[in-house]
């Protein structure tokens, strides 16, 4: 037996060659906005860069909507639902549905290397989770298309007339999958404005309805940066107002759109709790809360953000969280073993960072893996901190990247309190092999989202939504259907 | 009274631990990575037969093969030990004669174990006479399943002690056991009650080696070496057919217990017909492209 303590090496030996996935995808070099059908420049013929964040440099040029072009987008989604798809039978809506689900598998691959470039995160993760998401939620609501009538027994449901859905750089396609397979299956039409740093995909999205001869109008993308965002939610001709993205902007699209009679949901931040108890299985458990808070960089609005541990376990917990990190592969978002890619933007970067630095000046311990990062691009190692006090910034700020707040308790009710002690209630996450007591905790945990010994599970027939300032609403299933219908 | 081991036995939760075997087999592993894998996964090897069928002439052809498994263009290194019945030992002993390669035999009334405790000990102190290295042993799994935790462990420290120099592997029969969490208990009290190296299967029952299986061994020598700084090794046997999934256990190792473990004298494959299609990938890197099965030789 060796005298020094024993330590697991993964450094060094035999280690992955490159397995980089083929970046042979139709890119474009400009993307042009998607009214009415048609692949329309700008009016005032402006375009913005959007960024590779793996290597900071530009991948394409996209077109910098005005106000004039929502008011075009706007007009021709009205059109379109009044003459077109508003009488239209959901059997055959449905169709279209289906057509579209179908060509996104098809071209799923592509889809998500395209994802894989402009949002940064690892291939294994656009092709496995998103990409499948995305056909799936399509498939979903092409189901329900032409069964609305069953989903509200007793009232008839009705469409609501042209939706304005704005989404998040997170994850781009399958946001609007979740925003516009709903809003058509209810016989509405959509004006969806993208993130600003993650459009591109959203316009391949527009050339897969094309191909599925999808009306014209039916869905119109503009893109730019927030202010077209705003108007798109301000414009009169809105009926219905869908956002995901920050509590903060959530709060404004809240107060544009009081007493304008325009339906709205919001889907907006979170510091999600995810509570380890002392019998939990342990090693099950570290992988969940690994999966946790560094599936897709730590982007993600559910991600479960707050780790709070039993005293008498935490020692042990923090020990195998730090091994765990070391073995996370950070770099290259097209190789196919990349745990972890890119940070989105430079500014989120920034905003990782500086909270980053807030949590080490506040006194809380940091610990980070050790690997190389690459050169260029926006990048940050898998990090957590220990010794986290709930009055910590980064114990009530959501920091939407790779990093982990440690807290420990001593009871399930404290536990409970600690896990509610948020402005935030998305969703949190329960570890014990006492199945008893995740339903017993469960139901005293404000959140719209609990999962019991997983975490970060999706589905398109389960419902996903906020409490508190994580907004309100639900998407998926068939609560997802009420956002956009008017019940008579 | 419980049977009460030193060291802690976490609960395994069975969807958890099936969906991070999963995420093993996502790795990409390709070019120098898949062919320095392969020779690794070869020199792991504990090339095996194990028929009632088995003869002197099939041991030779089993022993030639782990000589060599294949022409000497393709540099493919030698397996790490050859297994196969008590009464083949002595063949296999001279059959390997100078090679270095370790002859084991799998004892203890293998592969059922239903057999008295004295006569099981007596196959170990046969084998080991007869000049087997390496000793594979079975538990008596009716005695686990019934709460007899303490005579399994009563009867691996008698094999150990039986076995003398030679190393000694305790087969679990993990498809009999099912459970993962009496997977991670039996690993624990094997690895207390001395076993050298803990092995999944047989080979005889259905399902045999699997990959979360082997992850929770791994896991528990992990922590053993964590907390004692005793390496003990693990081995995969029984329906690990191919390359892909050789590396893919490879794969595991690395990411849960580190480099240390990537060595035959702490991983090994029981395989008996892995072998034909790592040579055919092998092959492939220096002929540069596939070959038929038939250019290979059978063991």
């Amino acid at each position: 037996m060796s005298q020094a303590k024993p330590k697991l090496k993964f450094e060094g030996g035999w280690d992955y060659a490159p397995a980089p996935e083929s970046t042979r995808v139709p890119l474009k070099s400009k993307y042009e906005l998607f009214i009415n059908g048609r692949f329309v420049a700008p009016k005032n013929g402006r375009y913005f860069r959007s960024v590779n964040p793996a290597t900071g440099k530009q991948l394409a040029r996209i077109a910098k909507a005005e106000t004039v072009d929502v008011n075009a987008a706007v007009r021709s989604a009205r059109r379109a639902y009044e003459k077109i798809w508003g009488p239209m039978p959901g059997s055959e809506r449905g169709k279209y549905l289906f057509r579209i689900a179908r060509i996104i598998q098809e071209k799923a691959r592509e889809l998500a290397i395209l994802e894989s470039m402009d949002g940064g995160k690892p291939i294994k993760e656009s092709r496995d989770v998103d990409l499948p998401l995305v056909a799936a939620h399509f498939f979903y609501y092409a189901g329900w298309a032409d069964k609305l009538g069953y989903a509200f027994p007793g009232k008839s449901p009705d469409s609501v007339g042209v939706a304005g859905q704005v989404i998040p750089w997170n994850f781009p396609l399958l946001m609007a999958a979740w925003k516009i397979a709903p809003a058509l299956a209810c016989g509405n039409t959509v004006v969806l404005k993208p993130a600003e740093t993650t459009s591109v995909t959203a316009m391949h999205l527009a050339e897969i309805f094309d191909e599925a001869g999808l009306p014209p109008g039916v869905v119109n993308i503009v893109t730019g940066a927030g202010e077209i965002g705003a108007s798109v939610v301000g414009h009169p001709g809105v009926d219905k107002v869908a956002f995901t993205g920050s509590t903060e902007v959530g709060k404004r699209i809240a107060a544009a759109v009081a007493g304008s009679g325009k339906k709205l949901t919001l889907e907006l931040g979170g510091k999600a709790a995810n509570i380890v108890l002392e019998d939990a299985p342990m090693e099950q458990a570290v992988e969940g809360v690994i999966n946790g808070i560094y599936f897709n960089q730590g982007h993600v609005c559910c991600a479960g953000s707050r780790l709070l541990l039993q005293e008498s376990i935490h020692d042990e917990f923090v020990k195998r969280l730090e091994r765990r990190i070391e073995t996370l592969r950070v770099g290259d978002p097209l190789d196919k073993n990349t745990d972890i890619g890119a940070i989105n933007s430079k500014q989120q970067l920034a905003r990782i960072t500086k909270l980053i630095g807030a949590g080490i000046d506040e006194g809380a311990r940091f610990h980070t893996s050790s690997g190389d990062l690459p050169d260029e691009g926006f990048w940050c190692r898998p990090s957590f901190f220990t010794g986290v006090s709930a009055s910590h910034r980064i114990a009530r700020e959501e920091i939407f990247g790779p990093v982990l707040s440690v807290m420990t308790f001593r009871t399930p009710a404290e536990a409970v309190t600690r896990a509610n002690d948020t402005c935030y209630g998305l969703s949190a996450g329960i570890w014990t092999d006492k199945g008893s007591r995740i339903f017993k905790i469960a139901d005293q945990i404000k959140a719209g989202v609990i999962w019991g010994n997983t975490f970060n599970k999706f589905d398109p027939t389960s419902p996903f939504g906020g409490f508190k300032e994580s907004g309100f609403g639900r998407e998926g299933g068939v609560q997802g259907l009420l956002p956009y219908v008017r019940l008579g | 009274m419980p049977f009460a081991l030193k060291f802690p036995v976490p609960r395994v939760d069975q969807v958890g631990a099936e969906e991070r075997s999963v995420k093993f087999t996502k790795r990409s592993i390709k070019n120098d990575a898949k062919s320095e894998g392969l020779k690794m996964a070869v020199s792991m090897m504990d090339l095996t037969t194990l028929e009632g069928a088995d003869s002197k002439g099939k041991v030779t052809h089993l022993c030639r093969k782990a000589r060599q498994p294949m022409q000497a263009k393709y540099h493919c290194p030698p397996c790490a030990a050859v297994c196969v019945y008590p009464s083949q030992v002595p063949h296999a002993v001279k059959e390997l004669e100078g090679s270095g390669i370790p002859v084991a035999s799998v004892a203890t009334g293998f592969p059922s174990g239903q057999y008295p405790l004295k006569l099981r000990l007596a196959d170990v102190k046969d084998a080991v006479n007869s000049g087997a290295s390496e000793i594979d042993m079975v538990i008596s799994r009716g005695t686990f399943l019934e709460g007899g935790l303490a005579e399994v462990f009563d009867e691996i420290a008698g094999v150990k002690e039986a076995c003398g120099k030679a190393h000694l592997k305790v087969i679990f029969e993990t498809g009999e056991l099912q459970t993962y969490d009496n997977v991670r208990l039996v690993s624990q009290l094997s690895i207390e009650a001395g076993a050298d190296f803990i092995k999944t299967s047989t080979g005889k029952v259905s399902p045999a080696a699997t990959l979360p299986v082997t992850l929770v061994m791994v896991e528990t020598v992990r922590d053993h070496y964590l907390a004692t700084g005793r390496k003990i090794g693990v081995k995969p046997a029984g329906g690990i057919r191919t390359a892909k999934q050789a590396l893919q256990y490879l794969v595991m190792v690395k990411e849960t217990v580190g480099n240390d473990w990537l060595t035959p004298d702490l991983f090994r494959f029981g395989a008996s017909s892995l072998l034909a299609d790592v040579e055919l990938q092998l092959a492939k890197f220096v002929d540069g492209n596939y070959q038929s099965a038939d250019y290979f030789s059978k063991g």
